[in-house]
């Protein structure tokens, strides 16, 4: 017996259709275009490092998603994912890691220590990675496992879809770097 | 002069030991105050102003030959008035793997030690390590910054003085965890 199985095309915005074309908003195609490109730049400190590998490796397969390509320059990364512990020492070169990535930037913050410190409620660690960067999307966990992190990337994607196309230059945004005393 | 001996103690440990404090003794007379076997380990207790010249000659002397500085720090015993810090040294004789402590205690008011780097380069970031964690000063040391924590920090953050959760805070009130 054989089962048919329904692959569905990825999501379509919605717009006009017709023989041979299809017309939608500039926002829209961008997004899309932006949410399935993005080159992630790993700063992995500690265990959750660990098992964003196993969600890049064939497993789990993080390139499904169009991220087969991590890039280890800020300059070139679209979305930093900080996965582990950051001690208050580090969090320094973590800002500025931040402050080279060109707009448009994400980041998402993956397990217990890069959210909120975790266990490590000593003098020595930030108590989270939002006390000096603005963050998108938390994983929550310790660690994670492979599928918090691939949700967690999807609820990028989300972002990025949805994100119009001058909310970077909007006052909000401006008022929102301010307040972390960026630019 | 006493000395402890712990029960599981090895004969080659209390063999050691004896062979170093005769030597030490009879080089510097007054340089010793205690020494123990804990465990399988020779520790001495140098008076803190000899220290300096116990641990050259450890090292210097052909017969004892101390060359390698395995490992050194500092130590905080509040309730121990008067000497509330102490510098522990393990020394380690390689051809004749002879491992021993030296340990000496100073007080609060006198922080003052002079470095090790003279005999061992590798004393460099052990000191800088006890500086960061304890505010030992090295009179002499070639670079005394913190090594660890970062440069900004104004306290020694692993004397035991401090609260375990710094009252100052408000990221992890009662409110956040439904207490």
């Amino acid at each position: 017996m054989t089962t048919t199985v329904d692959i569905k095309s990825d999501y379509k915005p919605e717009g006009l259709e017709g023989q041979g074309f299809f017309a939608t908003s500039l926002d829209k195609v961008v997004g899309l275009a932006r949410a399935n490109s993005l080159w992630p730049l790993p700063f992995a400190t500690s265990c959750c490092g660990i098992e964003f590998m196993a969600t890049m490796a064939s497993h789990y397969d993080l390139s499904r998603f169009g991220m087969e390509r991590l890039s280890f320059s800020p300059r070139q990364a679209d979305l930093l994912m900080v996965m582990g512990t950051i001690s208050k020492k580090m969090g320094p070169i973590l800002r500025q890691v931040y402050e080279q990535m060109a707009e448009p930037k994400w980041v998402l913050s993956m397990g217990a220590c890069a959210s909120s410190g975790g266990i490590f409620d000593t003098y020595s660690v930030l108590q989270g990675i939002d006390r000096i960067i603005p963050v998108d999307v938390y994983i929550p966990g310790c660690p994670p496992r492979p599928e918090q992190v691939l949700d967690g990337i999807l609820k990028i994607q989300e972002l990025a879809k949805s994100e119009s196309r001058n909310r970077r230059e909007s006052p909000e945004y401006k008022a929102m770097l301010a307040k972390y005393g960026l630019e | 002069m006493h000395h402890q001996v712990h029960p599981s103690a090895s004969a080659s440990a209390i063999e050691l030991h004896d062979k170093i404090k005769e030597a030490i003794v009879s080089k510097f007379p007054e340089a010793l105050l205690r020494s123990q076997i804990d465990y399988d380990f020779p520790v001495f207790i140098i008076e803190k102003n000899k220290t300096h010249e116990v641990l050259e000659f450890l090292k210097n002397d052909a017969a004892l030959a101390f060359s390698f500085l395995t490992t050194m720090c500092g130590i905080h015993f509040p309730e121990n008035n008067g000497e509330e810090f102490a510098l522990m040294y393990q020394l380690h004789n390689m051809p004749s793997n002879w491992r021993i402590r030296i340990k000496t205690f100073m007080s609060e008011k006198d922080l003052v030690m002079p470095t090790a780097t003279d005999i061992w380069k590798a004393a460099n970031w052990m000191e800088r390590e006890a500086f960061d964690f304890y505010g030992f000063k090295f009179s002499g040391h070639p670079d005394l910054r913190r090594i660890l924590n970062m440069d900004e920090m104004n306290y020694h953050p692993l004397r035991k003085e401090y609260g375990l959760e710094d009252a100052g805070r408000d990221d992890k009130q009662d409110k956040y965890f439904g207490r």
